[in-house]
């Protein structure tokens, strides 16, 4: 049988080929140029502390610094952070990894000419951290190990935890900790970042069109010398998908950050060859069935297992990575982090084995001890089609083939989360969880029955002693070992989540778009510092 | 007829009380709200309290009559208030895209006009020939082939024979720059959704010249005009196409009222930043403050058409006014 695909094989090759040969050959930079891209999402604030959209990273980010971040030129790493405002290199901790010391650049100023200290930095992490009663902070849970954060002097920031742990220097890489000026703060109080951009990043604002465009320029003291490359950017908001791929192929934009299901990318190949480029990465989000376990027959851990051994991960990665923006089998970790399970340490969870006809006879097994044979409920799915929609209709074929009767209820995105944060009223729903920084230790508490994102109604204290050591634990072998005992409590002993496929991020570009590589996460790699324009 | 007019502009107060009392608590009954979209709709982790801060900020922990009220207030007032979703003031919002809504109503009246008056004429004159039956494909069609289909079509159109025949993909630029600024760009932009639009607009329009021209060919005194020996071009122009423009002239208007507004699925085909497309995102992301002044403004601008037809009714036939 010959799939339609495979026609679009060799190009897609070839562009992946050529970005590792462009990417990895000593091209030489041209500067100048406005790199247009679409983003398909809306800008409800500015403010990077409050807010969790890529619709507000994408276009604002190139505004802002961060204190440090991950490296542009090898973002694919979980693990390579690199100094921003900080100088030098990201600090080892002190004191039993309980005393952070962060050296500041000197020289550094922000757009309206104020110079950055110490006590800027200081500001800005205690109003993400420790906000004042009535102001909001998204990721200050992110940081419950801190204890204090303080200037030793004007250019010396430290960070005092309450316990060692893994997790800190990530949280503070992660892209929507914009580094504000404390005088800002002082004089104009916590909202006004909102409203107002004032940030020490590689281009200055100069424009924003409500629901059309945001406009950037460069900005000439940006505290890496010679860059940002180019002379502005110009991020065009652009909802629908269709467009922003059309736009792209006909060079209205030359980039999309987010990323497209594998037709578009192959419809972009298709059309214009070697003017695109494509890089594809594993994506630092994964789609999950949840089962409610407030409501009978999914207290049953029988019938939960049963729910996840029906689901052929390997099949599905082969044949819905074809259609849809998913691919890697996976556990609770990121696939790729030192912290992730290997293959071999995975095929031993409940419905991860390899030989599904197997898995499904359990499953079979597990309905009719548990007296649920032919089980019949609704899926709670949100009414997006990539992934979720297409995953959705995928399991429900899983399901199908253990005898359950499975009706998919596709909800607008404001109903499905009334259904699953409010009224808790679903059989099983679809879920996600989608991280910026890959942080393991942060991203898995996901499976925490206490969890403020966690739906699926449950409390084990169990899961939470073992969430406990990780957390603490100070070695990486420590945390490897915990995680396993984590995961195999939440996806196999328990089962109180499924996990489907992880995400799989594809960005075909116009290939004259240079410097820009591919991060685990849309929300990464966004200061646009790097790129340049080979016209 | 005073009387007459005070009468009718009394009734447009309940009429308004009754839609905003409608608007308000029907956005309230869908679940959802928009601090659960914004904060917890991206899959990052969000605290639960940031979700309890971010409603408590925006008043949606208030009494719901506390609510209803401070709206009632904005909207005798003109002050819409501020997006829950982007916290800027909704009359700047509109204000921003209105402009755009505007141009493209324009231009696709002006095409629908163009297009269908002579279109519509030359059919009904040509009644029943090769003509007659041409017009009559091209209008049914506008009317079968939705304006975002054909929008989808004349931007794949676009794409592919620009790259056939110069080598490079073209597409109608997909951000907004005013006519002033740019004239160049700004009708390389509109034109393409003026077209789309204007072709439904005028297949309708079409067909509505075509049978009352042929309604108004019959009446006697067309009749008598050829009779006389009148040349049937003054027949047509002066006389007969006069008396026929009458009803579509009124559908031409109902439209522009209506294309202000209701250019919801083409404006995201084009990507124009237009009042329809800030009704979907406000819908889609539980604003219901934007929503809510929206459709104040629609519901303001039909009580106010119906108010000068109502008007103009009266004043054309006076057994309206008396009865």
């Amino acid at each position: 049988m010959k799939f339609p695909s495979l026609k679009y094989a060799i190009p897609i090759v070839a562009g992946v080929a050529l970005s590792f040969v462009v990417t990895g050959t000593a091209h030489a930079v041209k500067s100048g140029g406005i790199l247009n891209l679409v983003v398909g999402s809306k800008i409800p604030s500015y403010d990077g502390h409050i807010e969790s959209t890529f619709g507000m990273i994408h276009p604002i980010r190139p505004f802002y610094s961060l204190l440090i971040r991950i490296n542009p030129e090898n973002p694919s790493s979980p693990t390579d952070f690199i100094c921003d405002i900080c100088d030098g290199k990201v600090p080892k901790g002190a004191d039993g990894g309980k005393s952070y010391t962060f050296k500041i650049r000197k020289g550094v100023k922000f757009h309206d000419g104020t110079p950055l200290t110490a006590h800027d930095i200081v500001a800005t992490y205690n109003k993400i951290i420790f906000p004042p009663k009535g102001i909001a902070s998204s990721r200050k849970a992110f940081f419950k190990m801190v204890d204090s954060v303080t200037a030793s002097d004007d250019f010396t920031v430290v960070f005092k935890l309450k316990f060692a742990s893994g997790a800190f220097i990530p949280a503070v890489a992660t892209p929507f900790n914009f580094i504000y000026a404390k005088k800002d703060l002082d004089k104009n109080g916590y909202t006004w970042h909102k409203k107002n951009i004032n940030g020490t990043g590689a281009f200055t604002f100069v424009q924003h069109q409500p629901g059309s465009f945001v406009e950037g320029k460069k900005y000439g003291n940006y505290h890496h010398k010679g860059r940002p490359y180019l002379d502005g950017f110009k991020a065009i908001s652009a909802p629908k998908m269709a467009l922003r791929l059309q736009a792209i192929r006909g060079d209205r934009a030359a980039i999309e950050f987010r990323g497209f299901p594998p037709k578009a990318r192959d419809d972009l190949v298709n059309a214009l060859g070697d003017k695109i480029t494509v890089q594809e990465s594993d994506w630092n989000c994964a789609l999950f069935f949840t089962p409610n376990h407030a409501k009978k027959p999914f207290d049953d851990v029988r019938v939960r297992k049963a729910l996840t051994l029906a689901v052929d991960r390997w099949g599905g990665s082969k044949y819905l990575s074809k259609i849809a923006i998913v691919k890697t089998v996976g556990g609770v970790a990121y696939p790729n982090h030192p912290l992730a399970a290997t293959k071999e340490e995975l095929i031993k969870l409940v419905g991860y084995g390899t030989d599904i006809e197997k898995n499904r006879a359990e499953a079979r097994k597990l309905l009719k001890e548990s007296g649920h044979e032919g089980l019949t409920f609704v899926l709670n799915n949100r009414g997006v089609d990539q992934p979720y929609k297409v995953v959705g209709t995928w399991l429900i074929g899983q399901w199908k083939k253990v005898g359950m009767n499975v009706t998919q209820q596709v909800n607008p995105s404001p109903l499905f989360y009334d259904i699953l944060r409010k009224k808790k009223n679903f059989d099983v729903s679809i879920d996600f969880n989608c991280q910026s920084v890959i942080n393991p230790i942060a991203d898995v508490t996901k499976f925490l029955g206490s969890a403020g994102n966690n739906y699926g109604s449950y409390e084990d204290q169990v899961l939470e002693d073992i969430y406990d050591k990780l957390q603490k634990a100070e070695t990486e072998a420590e945390q490897r070992k915990h995680m396993r005992a984590y995961e195999k409590r939440a996806l196999s002993d328990q089962a109180h989540m499924g996990i489907t496929l992880w995400w799989y991020k594809i960005n075909p570009h116009r290939s004259y778009v240079k410097g820009w590589k591919i991060a685990p996460s849309h929300y990464l790699n966004q200061s646009l510092d790097n790129i340049w324009l080979d016209k | 007829m005073w009387q007459y007019i005070a009468k009718r502009l009394l009734l447009m107060i309940p009429t308004l009380i009754g839609a905003a009392i409608l608007v308000f608590f029907l956005l309230r009954l869908i679940p959802g709200d928009v601090c659960e979209l914004r904060l917890a709709g991206s899959g990052l982790y969000v605290d639960p309290a940031e979700i309890e801060l971010c409603r408590n900020n925006l008043g949606l922990n208030d009494p719901i009559l506390w609510q209803f009220l401070s709206f009632i207030t904005g909207l005798f007032t003109f002050n819409f208030g501020e997006s829950m979703f982007t916290g800027r003031p909704i009359t700047y919002e509109i204000g921003l895209r209105f402009e755009l809504s505007l141009q493209v109503a324009i231009m696709a009246t002006v095409t629908a006009t163009v297009i269908a008056i002579p279109l519509g004429t030359i059919s009904a004159v040509k009644q029943n020939t090769w003509i007659d039956y041409v017009v009559r494909i091209f209008s049914i069609a506008g009317i079968a082939i939705p304006s975002f289909w054909l929008g989808i079509m004349i931007i794949l159109g676009l794409l592919i024979f620009t790259q056939a025949w110069f080598g490079t993909a073209w597409m109608p630029p997909i951000d907004y720059v005013p006519i002033w600024e740019d004239p160049m760009r700004n009708l390389s932009q509109l034109i393409w959704p003026a077209v789309a639009t204007g072709y439904r607009y005028s297949a309708v329009a079409t067909r509505m010249t075509r049978s009352t021209l042929l309604e108004v060919l019959r009446e006697d005194y067309v009749r008598t005009a050829r009779a006389k020996g009148l040349l049937e071009k003054l027949i047509i122009n002066r006389h007969a196409l006069k008396n026929a423009l009458l009803p579509v002239i009124t559908i031409i208007g109902i439209e522009f009222a209506f294309l202000m507004g209701g250019l919801v699925v083409t404006e995201q085909v084009f990507n124009l930043n237009g009042l329809g497309k800030l009704f979907v995102e406000s819908v889609l992301n539980q604003d219901f403050s934007m929503t809510q002044a929206l459709v104040m403004i629609v519901v303001i601008v039909f009580v106010f058409t119906n108010f000068v037809i109502d008007v103009m009714y009266a004043w054309l036939d006076p057994r309206i006014r008396y009865s």
